[in-house]
């Protein structure tokens, strides 16, 4: 399986996810943002980071980017794309998924690991985990209120397009376990299509037992499956 | 020609800035301040001597990068 990381200026966490990725045996790539050809592959990784130093809108700059208008044509020919954190408010600031991502409610870089429910397991990206499961994943970020108006968040639930929220080790799903007050704790959200991800949480950071667990390794797996 | 652009969250999005301003601004002392609201501000030099057409391609920009309309809105000021 092919996979290719797009690297923007800011960029902090392209080489860890390429380290997850290479680990799980994907053929993968960097490329630069300001190249204009995307090269052949399946999956598109919009890494985590301050492209652009959050710069007008954290993802705006880079949403703008010469690499997206192939990454918008990959993504209508049903290509997968994952975005984790700054690559999820990127996602929202081209279009590619619905909502904004606002600044922490509590105005605090929240950088800890939090627990995830697994709300869905029927796409490709969280096809490998459990329905119901609970998980843990590190988060770091300013900007991961998830906003979106009634009729979104309505369509959200209803097509389960939902894989995860934030939850408690029990899987209870309480505002008190939101660490950025997202609208209905979310905590990444699919397109309609299933295609695309946007998520916060760092799968990439969560794949050695040695370093903070392992989490995040199913979801890298389960891409291989298809 | 100089244009200016405000861009301000929409009044119903939560601004948890202009809440910490606000706070600050109570702390010190300032009780007659009710409410604040943190925006940005934009001085555009646009190539153009016609009014409505550089108001035009302001409006633009302001639409596809300056704001985001799911939470902002924007006002256009022509010197």
């Amino acid at each position: 399986m092919k996979s290719t990381v797009i690297v923007f200026p800011g960029s902090n966490c392209d080489r860890d996810v390429a380290v997850a990725l290479k680990k799980f045996k994907f053929e993968n790539q960097m490329i630069w943002h300001d190249d204009s050809n995307l090269p052949k592959t399946d999956l598109v990784v919009l890494p985590g980071g301050f492209s652009y130093g959050d710069y007008l809108r954290c993802g705006c700059i880079a949403s703008k980017s010469k690499i997206m208008s192939d990454i918008i044509r990959h993504a209508k020919k049903g290509g997968l794309i994952l975005g984790i954190c700054n690559g999820f408010q990127i996602l929202i600031e081209a279009g590619l998924i619905p909502g904004i991502l606002l600044r922490n409610k509590k105005l605090k870089f929240s950088s800890k690991n939090v627990f995830l429910k697994i709300l869905n397991s029927n796409n490709k990206f969280t096809s490998s985990y459990k329905k119901n499961s609970v998980i843990t994943l590190p988060i770091a970020h300013n900007e991961g209120n998830y906003f979106a108006n009634d009729k979104i968040l309505k369509n959200l639930e209803d097509k389960s397009l939902i894989p995860f929220k934030y939850c408690d080790e029990n899987g209870n799903i309480e505002k008190e376990y939101n660490p950025n007050v997202s609208s209905n704790n979310i905590a990444g959200i699919l397109n309609a299509e299933k295609n695309i991800l946007g998520m916060m949480p760092h799968p990439e950071r969560s794949i050695d037992p040695l370093l903070s667990g392992e989490d995040g390794s199913l979801l890298f797996k389960g891409l291989l499956k298809i | 020609m100089k244009i200016t652009v405000t861009v301000t969250l929409k009044k119903d999005v939560l601004d948890p800035q202009g809440k910490v301003v606000n706070k600050t601004l109570k702390n010190m002392g300032y009780n007659n301040i009710t409410n604040v609201r943190q925006g940005k501000y934009f001085e555009i030099d646009i190539n153009e001597t016609e009014k409505d057409k550089a108001k035009e391609i302001i409006d633009e920009v302001s639409k596809k990068l300056l704001s985001n309309l799911i939470v902002e809105d924007y006002k256009i000021n022509l010197e």
